[in-house]
């Protein structure tokens, strides 16, 4: 009798701790995702920002210094660490805002078919990393949590689950909303 | 309530759907069966009949329910601004896969989601929508379908649609045959299948308004609410929904060519003109506009 109640104790715990390291493995596995779709994203800009470069260069020959900035910003996009990313990202919003500003002065440049569709997919793809970063925060948010609340975090120490990151941007960010049900 | 509640209490929803289609069935089989005096042949008969049908619904009925709809892919370019909003939204929500986009050719204001769940989803725009909503309206909408998938509303959804697409064309097909049969026939052997529609399309009269709040049951006007919630959250600007939903109301022809009663509760505002029938109450499956605009206005 009294082994049959310390088998079921023990398959109880061994089952709550499978539980709890379970856990914390999706939530950190759903981070890593998270990342993985904020970098797809900065990839695509990496790849549409020279095509914009060639499409505007024929246009704007005064205005070489802001070309120049977003094609140095832009290298920083794919490599580095995840703050260097951030930057980089910020950098590249920044500058292909004035580009597209001073498109404004070139009304040929803005009826051309192809700068259209860049300027189209680059303000596309620049919401969507504000999409991705909005889900990886979220996501990096609950982890951390979990990591280190009550008794998440004995687990969270003994197989090191450490903490995240947020994907930090200098601008203002949106506000989450207060929802009731 | 969050996102895995709100999934979990789907799938259960979708289980009692199932369960009750499969009691119709096997209810509409016997009665058939028992007329013809062979009740294990009608059982039979019913029960192949509705494993295809919930099959070929399951995970046929999205297609089926897009070329109801008259609903076409959006391609790039034209569709550019449309698309990169899904994805993006897409992304917000954490969807394994981005929902297939489709345009309905109409000048009505609205949208659906459908799909049996997030990895085979589709999201349908009229182009009345795109024409008259600005960037916020539009994503704000957008979210409010994207969340459905989400939640798995658009699997219940679908259910319910093929339950009363079946209802729906099993009386029209029984009246139809039923008159024509009347006015055609007057052998003995005729006048018996005459009876035999005729108890049907009572049962089917019956059943109709019990069919219809088990509809309301499992379409809630919670569901709007919630979607609405989560896609305020996704968005993080619920006016952009709340302004969609007043330009919606205010819309002077909200009918939707396409759309019919087994479609209707799948839109984001009833695609039907604002009549005060008694079938409109009956199948009412969409909570009050204004109610949700003073919700979302208040987060």
């Amino acid at each position: 009798m009294v082994a049959t109640w310390i088998i079921i104790v023990i398959v109880a715990v061994v089952l709550f701790f499978m539980y709890i390291y379970n856990s914390l493995i999706r939530l950190r596995m759903r981070v890593k995702n998270a990342w993985s779709q904020i970098d797809v994203q900065l990839k695509r800009r990496y790849d549409l920002i020279p095509n914009l470069v060639s499409a505007v260069k024929g246009y704007m020959k005064h205005e070489k210094g802001v070309l120049e900035e977003v094609t140095k910003a832009r290298t920083a996009l794919i490599s580095g660490s995840m703050k260097d990313k951030a930057k980089a990202s910020n950098q590249v919003t920044d500058a292909l805002k004035s580009i597209f500003a001073v498109a404004e002065n070139y009304p040929q440049l803005k009826a051309n078919e192809n700068f259209k569709q860049l300027q189209e997919e680059l303000s596309g793809t620049e919401s969507k990393i504000a999409y991705a970063r909005q889900f990886y925060n979220d996501s990096v948010m609950q982890y951390n949590e979990s990591v280190q609340v009550f008794p998440k975090n004995i687990f969270a120490k003994l197989f090191s689950f450490s903490q995240e990151e947020f994907f930090k941007t200098e601008g203002k960010e949106k506000e989450n909303v207060k929802v009731e049900f | 309530m969050g996102f895995y509640e709100e999934i979990a209490s789907n799938k259960r929803r979708t289980y009692f759907l199932v369960f009750f289609f499969f009691l119709f069935v096997i209810g509409l089989g016997l009665m058939i069966g028992v007329l013809y005096g062979n009740s294990y042949f009608g059982l039979i008969l019913a029960l192949v009949i509705g494993v295809l049908y919930f099959l070929f619904s399951y995970y046929g009925g999205a297609n089926a329910i897009l070329s109801m709809t008259g609903a076409q892919e959006a391609t790039k370019p034209q569709y550019t601004t449309l698309i990169n909003t899904v994805e993006g939204l897409a992304i917000a929500a954490g969807l394994p896969s981005v929902p297939k986009v489709y345009v309905i050719d109409d000048s009505a204001l609205n949208a659906f989601a459908t799909g049996r769940d997030p990895e085979h989803a589709a999201v349908t725009v009229t182009t009345g929508l795109l024409e008259k909503l600005n960037k916020l309206e539009l994503e704000g909408v957008l979210a409010h379908e994207i969340s459905h998938i989400k939640n798995f509303d658009i699997r219940v959804m679908l259910l319910a649609s093929v339950m009363v697409g079946l209802t729906v064309l099993l009386s029209d097909f029984l009246l139809r045959s039923f008159l024509f049969g009347a006015r055609g026939r007057d052998d003995r052997e005729g006048g018996s299948i005459t009876v035999v529609f005729i108890v049907v399309g009572l049962v089917l009269a019956i059943l109709s308004p019990i069919i219809g709040e088990l509809m309301k049951l499992a379409i809630s006007r919670k569901r709007e609410f919630l979607a609405d919630a989560s896609g305020a959250m996704l968005t993080r600007y619920p006016k952009g929904l709340a302004d969609a939903l007043r330009k919606i109301k205010d819309d002077p022809d909200p009918l939707v060519d396409k759309a019919n009663r087994a479609t209707a509760h799948l839109f984001i505002s009833t695609p039907f003109r604002k009549t005060k029938g008694t079938f409109t109450n009956l199948f009412s499956t969409h909570p009050d506009i204004t109610e949700r605009i003073k919700r979302l206005e208040g987060m």
